[in-house]
């Protein structure tokens, strides 16, 4: 276990290095989530839809394709002169290797949402003392979730020829359950409702996370060994 | 492991590329302190035969064993065991050499001395902080070898390796072969060239259509040697 968390801070740590000197993907993702917020806003007529109708779907679709483009690139560093080959040449879990490249891309969304969320109070017109605490922990629960079935399908996909068109492919169908669940709770969370209220969807979160970082770390070996 | 035993063998080993095999039956041995070079034409399987015997690619049939075991038995120590260095760098073009020596030293759990011992080893400190995109293709072979041997392996898999090195970085990278050879490590060297390596080959080795056709100590001399591979491939 302590090895596989070396290995992962290693390829997380290395992954964040690369971005660093790139800022290319970290940029757009956040550009993009600050227009689509612009979009949402200017397009919504507020004598028709209320801001607060409204601004559960905003949030989660930035969410949803920021994360995209986040994903997309997880793997594109490897996929230049053999890098992979060079990863999977070390004497580490296949498990360990997942684990990092789930923390970079999460870490990456996070900035992502670091930026887009008070973009998205400002511009929804939002309480920001009103049921945050508890969307930033529906919030973090979904990056987790989408984070970890796209870091798998990055992988997969990377290999592949159309690996951009590919990826949002075989990841969206897996991101509509938090999806739900991120809508129904963030939409109670930000008309005032308890915690409690939405402690059904938060526990499915949960799971979802478990069940799908578990079994990330099992089939990261059967997707990127030969 | 029997003292005797060789470090590395393939028994029977096939491999298939779609229709094509490309290894039809592959038997090969290694031991420690050999350095055997295996010449083949373009296309005969070698490379495929390095990546079969690091474990980046799977043999369909036939036996290898790293160290008298089967590397699906302890992966890790397999993968512990071998260096590969091959046509492509295996390294990010965005890092520099050392952030890439380093960022391999922590996969393989080594401190930052082991970095800097190889950026000594093969003379790279001048070009360790620039990024590999930039280097000349020299400089990350050499970077590329000093990968290969951060973690004191005792097999080394090299795909010509002397290739786009000048003449002083290929006298220096066969001095620290050598250097390795008298430790006992073993090395199993693809090359076109094998005047490039004579003074460290014990063995040759000729790959083609899919088996080892030749497989003898070194001849006395590179033109000998020559004579022989093209008497071995019919050419």
């Amino acid at each position: 276990m302590g090895d596989a968390i070396r290995v992962a801070l290693a390829v997380a740590g290395k992954d964040l290095q690369l971005e660093l000197r790139r800022r290319t993907a970290l940029l757009a993702a956040t550009v993009f989530a600050a227009l689509v917020l612009v979009v949402f806003n200017f397009a919504r007529d507020p004598t028709a839809i209320s801001a607060l109708d409204l601004a559960p779907s905003a949030l989660w679709i930035t969410l949803v394709f920021s994360s995209e483009v986040a994903l997309n690139r997880a793997f594109h560093a490897e996929a230049e002169h053999g890098a992979l080959d060079g990863l999977l040449l070390a004497p580490a879990s296949r498990g360990g290797l997942y684990l990092g490249k789930c923390l970079a891309n999460l870490i990456f969304v996070g900035v992502v949402l670091l930026v887009a969320v008070p973009l998205f109070i400002l511009f929804f017109n939002l309480d920001p003392t009103t049921g945050w605490t508890g969307v930033a922990a529906v919030l973090v629960l979904a990056a987790v979730g989408i984070v970890a079935v796209g870091t798998l399908f990055s992988a997969m996909a990377v290999r592949t020829r159309f690996a951009e068109l590919l990826l949002p492919l075989l990841h969206l169908p897996f991101v509509v359950p938090i999806l739900i669940a991120g809508v129904q709770a963030s939409t109670r969370l930000l008309a005032g409702r308890p915690l409690s209220e939405v402690g059904g969807w938060l526990r499915f979160l949960v799971v979802y996370d478990i069940v799908f970082l578990t079994l990330g770390s099992l089939a990261f070996s059967t997707v990127v060994d030969e | 492991m029997q003292p005797d035993a060789p470090v590395l063998e393939v028994r029977g080993l096939t491999r298939r590329y779609g229709r094509a095999r490309v290894l039809k039956g592959v038997d090969l041995a290694v031991q420690p302190g050999e350095v055997v070079a295996l010449l083949g034409p373009n296309g005969a399987g070698k490379t495929t035969l390095l990546r079969v015997l690091a474990g980046l690619a799977r043999a369909e049939d036939g036996v290898v064993l790293v160290r008298g075991r089967h590397p699906a038995a302890d992966p890790l120590a397999a993968r512990r065991a071998i260096g590969l260095v091959e046509h492509r760098s295996l390294l990010y073009g965005e890092l520099t050499p050392r952030e890439n020596l380093a960022f391999t030293a922590r996969l393989f759990g080594l401190d930052g001395a082991a970095v800097a011992a190889a950026v000594e080893r093969l003379d790279i400190g001048k070009h360790a902080d620039l990024p590999v995109a930039s280097l000349s293709r020299g400089m990350v072979q050499r970077t590329s070898v000093a990968r290969a041997l951060l973690h004191s392996p005792s097999i080394l898999l090299l795909d010509e390796p002397f290739s786009g090195l000048d003449a002083p970085s290929a006298a220096r990278l066969v001095s620290l072969l050598g250097a390795r050879r008298a430790e006992g490590v073993a090395v199993l060297l693809v090359t076109h060239q094998p005047e490039e390596a004579w003074s460290l080959i014990t063995r040759v080795a000729v790959l083609h259509g899919g088996r080892v056709v030749v497989d003898r100590p070194r001849p006395s001399t590179p033109a000998e040697t020559s004579r022989l591979y093209h008497e071995a491939i019919g050419g």
